[in-house]
């Protein structure tokens, strides 16, 4: 194709996309948008299934039957999550076992929230609450992006999210109703999580890359800022019904500006989480590698015994 | 042996009176798997009562950019949709 006949096709593309038309797989798409979005789904794919990690920290030592069934049904669903978003994203052409390897060779980065740990029962709830709650306002605007399998799978994810939140907020809620302990566990819990949460937003505005083209191909419709702004709107209230602090001198309503003022952002900490010195990143890795290594002979042999068993049936009706 | 398990194309009936409809794909073994996969994945809060599966690589599918010539020879039959035939006001119910 000439350079000439791709700009044309890319002026169509874009024009279809502002028309809020769908991409589906099969059709023409500019390299970058094929790469941009195999970058962000699988990304998005890696975060549920690292995900699963600090919570199953806690699978064994769930402190009732009842908190137990709802974390491991959690688990599951993020278990859910990142195989929706993976086939999704191998519709761009792209196999399962490469994206496994780019998130285990450390090529493919997934979402650093999970590269902290869970050191008491609250943080699961913390994470529910707050890290759910930031994922859902992430996601949502996502249920209408313009790659027709993305939108399909987030439609599918949002609708299980509001569970998991529920469910994180509960755990809040139980403990700030219980003993002083109970509740300084809880507090000790949003001390620890409620910064790494308003990360999970992506850095700065002024210093977001992608944001224009993304802007652009609807995998964003609000900005990280104006994002972050609407997750400490409306979880500051939640803080209060809770009864507990958001760990931010600087906090404060602006009548003004119809919005809460907040304080300024390590983001030292956060490029230095990103870039694989955070407190969990290689345990995460490790266990992640780990399991995937020593399932190897099980995905073997479930295939040697389907072919064993393929090769059979042709034997019979031969 | 380092091999892929191969890909299926999920289809979920939501409820009797309705059709299957695709919902997705997993990776699977073989058939027994890829429907035991689909229950786990795609039905964990009763969004089916019937699940097909289907191996992607028998799935033959139009290609996009052969859609003008493939779908031009339903475009100039309006005479298939029932606003071609001009039939005057009083004439009720049809």
């Amino acid at each position: 194709m000439s350079e000439k006949e791709i700009k044309n096709l890319e002026a169509i593309f874009e024009q279809r996309i502002a028309n809020e038309e769908k991409i589906e797989p099969k059709d023409w798409m500019p390299e970058k948008y094929r790469q941009t979005h195999i970058r962000q789904i699988s990304q998005h794919a890696h975060s549920e299934v690292v995900g699963m990690l600090p919570e199953g920290n806690w699978v064994t030592r769930a402190p009732s039957l009842r908190r137990k069934a709802a974390l491991l049904a959690k688990i599951q669903d993020e278990a859910g999550h990142g195989l929706y978003l993976y086939s999704a994203c191998e519709t761009l052409g792209i196999s399962r076992d490469e994206l496994y390897d780019q998130l285990h060779s450390g090529k493919a980065k997934y979402s650093s929230i999970f590269n902290y740990p869970t050191l008491t029962w609250a943080d699961i709830g913390a994470i529910g609450w707050l890290v759910d709650g930031a994922a859902i306002i992430n996601q949502v605007p996502l249920c209408n992006t313009s790659f027709g399998p993305y939108a399909r799978a987030m439609v599918r994810v949002c609708k299980e999210e509001s569970f998991h939140q529920r469910q994180g907020y509960e755990i809040m809620l139980t403990l700030c109703k219980g003993t002083p302990e109970q509740k300084a566990m809880a507090q000790d819990a949003l001390n620890r999580w409620w910064w790494p949460s308003l990360m999970m937003f992506g850095p700065t505005d002024a210093e977001s890359v992608h944001t224009e083209q993304s802007m652009k191909w609807k995998l964003k419709r609000k900005t990280n800022d104006e994002l972050r702004q609407q997750f400490i709107d409306q979880t500051v209230p939640q803080a209060d019904i809770l009864g507990i602090t958001v760990p931010d001198p600087d906090l404060k309503w602006n009548e003004e500006r119809g919005h809460y003022d907040f304080g300024e952002i390590n983001w030292d900490e956060f490029w230095q989480v990103v870039k694989g010195q955070g407190p969990c990143n290689r345990e995460r890795m490790k266990a992640r590698v780990s399991a995937w290594e020593r399932g190897e002979w099980v995905r073997d042999a479930a295939l040697a015994y389907a072919e064993k068993n393929a090769k059979k049936n042709i034997k019979k009706a031969m | 042996m380092k091999k892929e398990w191969p890909l299926w194309e999920v289809f979920v009936r939501s409820k009797n009176g309705l059709e299957h409809r695709h919902f997705g794909s997993l990776h699977a073994a073989d058939a027994e798997m890829a429907l035991a996969n689909a229950r786990d994945v795609y039905t964990r809060r009763n969004e089916g009562v019937s699940i097909w599966v289907v191996e992607s690589s028998n799935i033959t599918a139009s290609q996009p950019e052969n859609n003008p010539e493939f779908f031009e020879p339903a475009k100039d039959k309006v005479y298939r949709h029932p606003t071609f035939y001009d039939l005057p006001d009083e004439v009720k119910h049809m």
